[in-house]
């Protein structure tokens, strides 16, 4: 036991000068250091967090990132275009096709063409469905670490229905592989229309199920309420977006303020919180999940006939220039700069990613609340390491 | 039915039932967690080891059994060893004076309220030791908030106790039992069964009050460093040991003990006692976990105020009609219980909102 008395013990009266000692003559106060995470079941991943902690009081918060870097901007430049593909559903590897999404737009801005508008529709559709996904998962998890079992099982049970509709759409459940430059893979297979609209038809009662269990409860109301507030000013700070941002009352979504694909065309409103505490942040999501069914019902309605994508050369040469290219993913933000000299290859690529950002905000907005708050307040920001680290 | 026993045969059947209840519980309940809230989120639950996956329980405790036995390095190796036994104690005593049948109880005491409830004490020091000897910060934080809480919550849970000792005018569990004859006491003192639910689910560190091994903060809490069987003797027999103790003493003092249709009989104690078990586990799969301050506060700023109110009302009742006092403390009662689930949740969320956010959103 000896070697061990400097963490958890308080030191020997007489081993070290104590500045309190007269205060504290009997009784030795000291901050405790824990390291929560990179192995921790609610971090998400491998978020690493240092808390500095008087007693179940959050002193400081140092997150400590890279557990999951695997180094995609360079992987890029060493790839051509075609080949980073697959890789790009492994950064938010919850919703991937954002992320080709954003890819594919950035190479046709720079190689100036138009995909079929077939294919726009069929890139909403699955994009809309990857953020329902998201959400199912954020909102689940986000219980899960309030200790609350049953709803991330609700979640993963009707996430299960709309998997299976990716499946259907891209023959992939998760690392779609979907997109490609001037459209997408595949056109829409027998049958999935009609289950499509089966699925819309049932999630919005679904939905109603989840509020009924979670957004009453008292118990969920005093662990999130006024927890983690966010002003609007300080998300303009840091940067937000999302959900997120949207909690703290600013109505800032990409799909209306910097309209890209079919969006423009489609009907949809944009939930926006009061608070910008952890409450609203879950209460945008259920909203946006509501809004997604009825943006998926309009594009399959609305869906024109057609090609899903066009010719383009099998060794894809993008004239030498730069593309800037965001897109609304669940979680924020997902912007790609991308800059070609003309060859095979990407000359760089820089990716940005919102989950990094909200991580930024956590040493400003967790000093003060408990210890059980730094997996509420973590988990109602809907942090995915994936695509944080890179 | 009577029983006459000699003494040999009342040891071993003291024994038997010591050991058996909290063994058994072990083995059922955590099946019957698995399976129910299974059913609550809409799943199978486990399903393949026997029928109906009965014998998934057995599996597992061989599993734990043939784990390796580790222990800490910097662990304290003797408390960290004796700790899931210390904690053991409670259920295997506390059952010692619980009325089975109108003829047995394995030890009739004449104050076996209060043997109940200092039995029942003994398990904060199991897990508080576990929680010291495993040398781990996540344990630490388990073992300390478990003190905090179960020591809190011993305060409302004892006067909603004494709530019963006073309609009956005695502490003997047989007496408690004997005086529910015309009406249970659930149908008297509402009030005190609620309060005693919820101080219940804190004594026994379950959902919404598992913080001491609140696995998405703390990992395991006071268990995280124990493994094989004597992560074991935590999560089943202990836990669910102390269930069946609170379940059996909640049925005793609320839901008439042994008295039933056809005569008194243990079987209607253990259905009692099973519904009890339910509650446990719909709450498991209904409800978040508190946070230390709000369930601290909630004990001491909610559920002690009002138990002692409830206590002085009942006392004083008890005083001003001592010959018809049961109408009149029920009807305080229930009107109590109605006023208190209405004004709650809406005045709950007021303060929250107003000590949160200040009074603009509110």
């Amino acid at each position: 036991m000896a070697e061990s008395r400097d963490i958890l013990m308080p030191p020997a009266i007489g081993r070290s000068p104590d500045p309190y000692a007269d205060e504290h003559r009997d009784f030795h106060l000291e901050e405790m250091v824990l390291n929560m995470g990179p192995q921790h079941p609610s971090t998400h991943g491998v978020l690493r967090l240092v808390l500095h902690l008087d007693g179940e009081l959050i002193v400081s918060v140092d997150p400590q990132l890279g557990y999951l870097h695997r180094g995609f901007e360079k992987l890029a430049e060493n790839r051509t275009y075609l080949q980073f593909f697959s890789m790009l559903a492994r950064l938010d590897y919850l919703a991937g096709f954002f992320m080709e999404w954003a890819y594919v737009r950035a190479i046709e801005d720079l190689m100036q063409i138009e995909p079929p508008p077939r294919a726009e529709y069929l890139r909403v559709i699955c994009g809309e469905l990857n953020r329902i996904i998201s959400h199912h998962m954020a909102i689940g998890d986000y219980l899960l670490n309030l200790g609350a079992v049953t709803p991330v099982l609700w979640a993963f049970r009707d996430r299960e229905d709309v998997l299976d509709l990716l499946e259907m759409l891209t023959g992939q459940r998760m690392m779609y592989n979907f997109a490609r430059v001037g459209g997408v893979r595949y056109d829409l297979p027998d049958g999935f229309a009609e289950q499509c609209r089966r699925f819309l038809k049932g999630f919005p009662a679904k939905i109603d199920e989840y509020e009924q269990l979670i957004s009453g409860n008292e118990i969920f109301l005093a662990r999130s309420l006024g927890m983690g507030v966010i002003t609007p000013g300080q998300a303009a700070d840091f940067g937000l977006s999302g959900p997120n941002l949207r909690a703290t009352g600013v109505a800032m979504d990409l799909r209306r303020h910097a309209p890209y694909s079919v969006y423009p065309k489609l009907d949809f409103d944009i939930p926006v919180g009061k608070n910008g505490d952890s409450f609203d942040r879950y209460k945008c999501r259920i909203e946006e999940l509501r809004q997604s069914v009825r943006i998926i019902e309009q594009a399959l309605d609305a869906m024109p006939g057609g090609p899903v994508n066009m010719k383009v050369p099998p060794m894809l040469r993008p004239p030498a220039g730069e593309a800037f290219c965001a897109v609304e993913t669940g979680r924020g933000e997902w912007s790609n700069y991308l800059v070609s000299d003309g060859s095979l290859r990407p000359h760089r690529l820089k990716l940005r990613d919102s989950c990094f950002v909200a991580i930024s905000t956590l040493p400003k907005i967790l000093p003060g609340f408990k210890i059980a708050d730094v997996v509420g307040i973590t988990g109602s920001l809907d942090l995915i390491m994936g695509a944080v680290d890179r | 039915m009577n029983w006459n026993l000699s003494f040999f045969e009342h040891l071993i059947a003291a024994v038997v039932i010591g050991l058996a209840a909290p063994a058994l519980s072990a083995i059922v309940f955590p099946f019957a967690v698995r399976r129910l809230s299974g059913f609550m989120s809409d799943r199978l639950g486990p399903n393949r080891v026997g029928p109906a996956g009965f014998l998934q329980p057995m599996a597992d405790f061989i599993k734990l059994l043939l784990k390796e036995d580790i222990t800490p390095s910097r662990s304290d190796r003797l408390l960290f060893m004796l700790a899931p036994a210390i904690a053991f104690v409670t259920p295997v005593i506390a059952i010692s004076v619980i009325p089975f049948s109108p003829g047995y109880t394995i030890a009739s005491l004449n104050v076996g309220l209060v043997f109940v409830v200092a039995a029942g004490s003994f398990a904060v020091l199991g897990i508080l030791l576990a929680g010291w000897a495993s040398h781990n910060k996540y344990s630490l934080l388990g073992g300390l908030r478990s003190v905090a809480q179960m020591i809190s919550y011993e305060i409302p849970l004892i006067f909603n106790i004494i709530i019963v000792a006073m309609l009956v005018g005695s502490l003997s569990l047989n007496d408690v039992v004997g005086a529910q004859g015309k009406v249970w006491y659930i149908a008297v003192q509402p009030l005190a069964f609620l309060f005693f639910i919820i101080a219940g689910m804190a004594e026994l560190n379950r959902t919404p009050f598992d913080l001491p091994e609140a696995e998405s903060e703390l990992v395991g809490g006071y268990m995280t460093e124990y493994g094989g069987m004597r992560f074991g003797f935590f999560y089943g027999l202990v836990e669910w040991g102390n269930a069946t103790i609170w379940s059996l003493t909640g049925a005793t003092l609320f839901l008439g003990g042994w008295r039933g249709p056809f005569g008194g009989s243990p079987g209607w104690l253990i259905l009692k006692m099973l519904v009890l078990v339910f509650v446990v586990i719909w709450f498991f799969a209904t409800f978040p976990r508190l946070q230390i301050d709000q369930l601290m506060g909630f004990a001491w700023k909610v559920l002690i105020p009002l138990s002692l109110v409830n206590l002085g009302v009942t006392g004083g009742l008890i005083i001003l009609l001592p010959d018809n006092f049961l109408p009149p403390v029920a009807a305080f009662s229930w009107v109590s219980v109605i006023v208190l689930v209405l004004l709650f949740p809406p005045v709950q969320r007021k303060l929250l909102l107003r000590k949160r956010l200040g009074k603009a959103a509110a």
